[in-house]
């Protein structure tokens, strides 16, 4: 985004069809700041990381990868993400479905809460499931005498994740959803297609970048975050530490380069998000222009 | 493991995650929640124990870990973390999981030898090279312009213990006047720039980060820290005056009856009491209990005049409720900004 917009400014000089024709010092002085801010606080902390990463050498690099409870953390990310994201897959385009295409009462509720888990801070969500499934908690004494383990276990980080991540399908579908309008999906119907056939063959299509763009999302979060699930982790070594938070405790052993190695794994899976976003909003654009 | 729900659910979750768990069902698995700065003991001390139980019963066992500060320790375990064991910072973390979950018998202290603390320690300062701040004494602490870092007694064990020295030091010179006790410890505070919430956050804070001129700590934590992280950069101060600090250990009845490793669970604080277990803890700086062991190495230790909580503070129990409870002491005397 930054880089086209960049482009297409300079296009815009070179053409000397500009809307605005600030001077040149001041056009240079802004580029110059945003430059500058973003090398700042986004370059130089990333490239710190691999520096720190890679201080020693690929060969500990490697090392401290492979460690057993490194490799733990990894596979309870993967883990996390790969129940958390599918979850949220469904219940956001079911949701923004029934947002967009129906009127029904309690609609402007529902919207509502979906944005919720962006409103709480990330520890109260991790709290809340404390409150709920902790011994003292409102369910817990049933858990416990039934052997069901939730907090301080695998279902408790995937349950806080699922919340945190909640609305990032929704919230990208709907108004998608809602721009494009009932239309098509009547014209199917009218020429009788059944209901599952037209979302296959007229919604899904029509939605299936801003789908991904909102998976994405979902996914960098998922794996990424640290607050609700540091709550509820119990922070049990190779069991129950998803990858920031195993971060955080090889930090505090003095392990700096097995911390960044870790941290280097997340930042390599933010620029996979950042590369895969770009080209869903490219599709996406491309598509739209068609059409 | 234990019951068959509970395996079930191990299979359909954790299991996924833990491939190898699934295959040995003969493994024992131990949890030991523990406090901040005993990372690196227990990791040794774990792979010796699981060696030595191998040896003597033929049976696989494997220790896992989770540390934190011991106040938010307890709280773990009081709202459902299954620990088997634990080894936290004081008895009154201990006595609360007991008071308010009955996972643990009351005359737990009792079960094993020194209180059931199989090493003890206490608070010394380290300061940075040179000691520029020429720090001797808790009385350079409340000095203007002296930068201390300490965590928060709410959270952290050994903040606890720390605030407790400071309060008895200032007893002593002060003819026992509590008010001025009072106020030589808020002084204190004023100058307390970041809390954080464990020992271990508060070292990184202090020698990685560079925040403070002086930092409280466990002894075996400025030990290391000297060792680790701020070879050649840090220095360790022995004040005239600290506080004998006894990090027991207890098993978690209910939950070892529940996942049947009472026996290995209670082997393996027995095994801390050991020559191996006493020589390890020394080697991580702890002061073993053991005389034979503690004999051996009373030169690494600095002699200092050591206050006892039963006496100056009538025992834990007494100690939290008049300082670190809703509305103690500290409550009163930390004013961040102020």
């Amino acid at each position: 985004m930054q880089i086209r917009g960049f482009w297409n400014h300079r296009c815009a000089i070179a053409r000397k069809t500009a809307a605005t024709t600030e001077p040149f010092a001041v056009r240079f002085l802004l580029i110059g700041i945003a430059m500058v801010f973003i090398g700042l606080f986004l370059l130089a902390p990333l490239a710190a990381v691999l520096v720190q990463a890679f201080g020693d050498g690929v060969g500990v690099y490697w090392r401290s990868l492979r460690d057993s409870d490194t490799l733990a953390a990894i596979r309870l990310t993967l883990l996390t993400a790969a129940i958390a994201v599918p979850l949220n897959l469904v219940f956001g385009i079911a949701a923004s479905w029934a947002i967009a295409k129906f009127e029904f009462l309690g609609k402007s509720l529902l919207i509502t809460l979906i944005d919720l888990p962006f409103a709480v801070s990330p520890v109260i969500s991790g709290m809340i499931y404390v409150l709920l499934f902790g011994l003292h908690g409102y369910l817990g004494p049933w858990l416990s005498a039934h052997n069901i383990e939730i907090i301080f276990a695998v279902p408790g980080i995937v349950l806080a994740t699922v919340f945190v991540t909640f609305p990032f399908v929704a919230r990208e579908l709907i108004p998608l959803m809602q721009a494009q309008g009932t239309e098509e999906e009547e014209a199917a119907l009218s020429l009788g297609a059944g209901g599952w056939q037209t979302f296959l063959r007229v919604t899904l299509p029509n939605i299936k970048w801003g789908v991904l763009y909102g998976v994405i999302l979902c996914n960098a979060r998922a794996m990424g975050e640290f607050g609700a699930v540091s709550v509820i982790s119990g922070h049990i070594r190779g069991l129950t530490n998803t990858m920031p938070l195993h971060v955080e405790i090889l930090y505090n052993e003095y392990n700096f380069v097995g911390a960044f190695a870790v941290a280097s794994l997340l930042t390599v899976v933010a620029l996979i998000t950042l590369v895969l976003k770009s080209f869903a909003e490219w599709k996406f654009k491309q598509e739209l222009r068609v059409s | 493991m234990c019951t068959k729900a509970r395996v079930l659910f191990a299979f359909a979750t954790a299991g996924l995650v833990l491939g190898s768990q699934a295959s040995a069902e003969e493994k024992l698995i131990l949890l030991n929640v523990s406090y901040d700065p005993t990372r690196e003991l227990y990791q040794e001390f774990n792979a010796a124990f699981a060696q030595h139980w191998k040896v003597k019963t033929g049976k696989t066992v494997m220790i896992r870990q989770s540390h934190g500060g011991a106040g938010k320790q307890a709280r773990a375990v009081i709202d459902g973390l299954k620990a088997d064991v634990v080894t936290l910072a004081l008895a009154y973390d201990i006595n609360e999981i007991s008071r308010r979950t009955g996972l643990i018998a009351k005359d737990w202290q009792r079960r094993l030898p020194n209180n059931s603390c199989p090493y003890t320690s206490t608070q010394v300062f380290l300061v940075r090279k040179g000691n520029p701040k020429a720090i001797r004494d808790w009385n350079d602490l409340i000095k203007p312009g002296v930068s201390v870092i300490t965590p928060n007694p709410k959270t952290s064990g050994g903040a606890r213990w720390i605030y407790l020295a400071a309060w008895g030091y200032a007893l002593k010179h002060n003819q026992g006047d509590e008010a001025k006790a009072r106020e030589f410890v808020a002084h204190l505070y004023k100058n307390v720039p970041v809390l954080d919430s464990g020992a271990r956050g508060s070292t990184t804070t202090f020698v990685q980060r560079g925040i403070g001129d002086v930092l409280i700590t466990w002894e075996n934590e400025a030990f290391l820290a000297m060792e680790k992280l701020g070879r050649g950069r840090v220095e360790m101060v022995v004040p005239s005056l600290s506080i004998l600090c006894e990090p027991p250990v207890t098993v978690v009845d209910k939950v070892v009856d529940k996942h049947g490793t009472r026996e290995v669970a209670t082997a393996y604080l027995q095994y801390l009491y050991t020559k191996e277990g006493q020589e390890l803890a020394a080697k991580y700086h702890y002061r073993p209990s053991v005389k034979a062991v503690a004999d051996k190495y009373t030169g690494k230790f600095p002699k200092i005049d050591l206050l006892m909580i039963d006496e100056v503070f009538g025992g834990w129990d007494h100690a939290q409720k008049t300082h670190f409870a809703d509305g103690g002491t500290f409550d009163q005397i930390y004013r961040p900004g102020q």
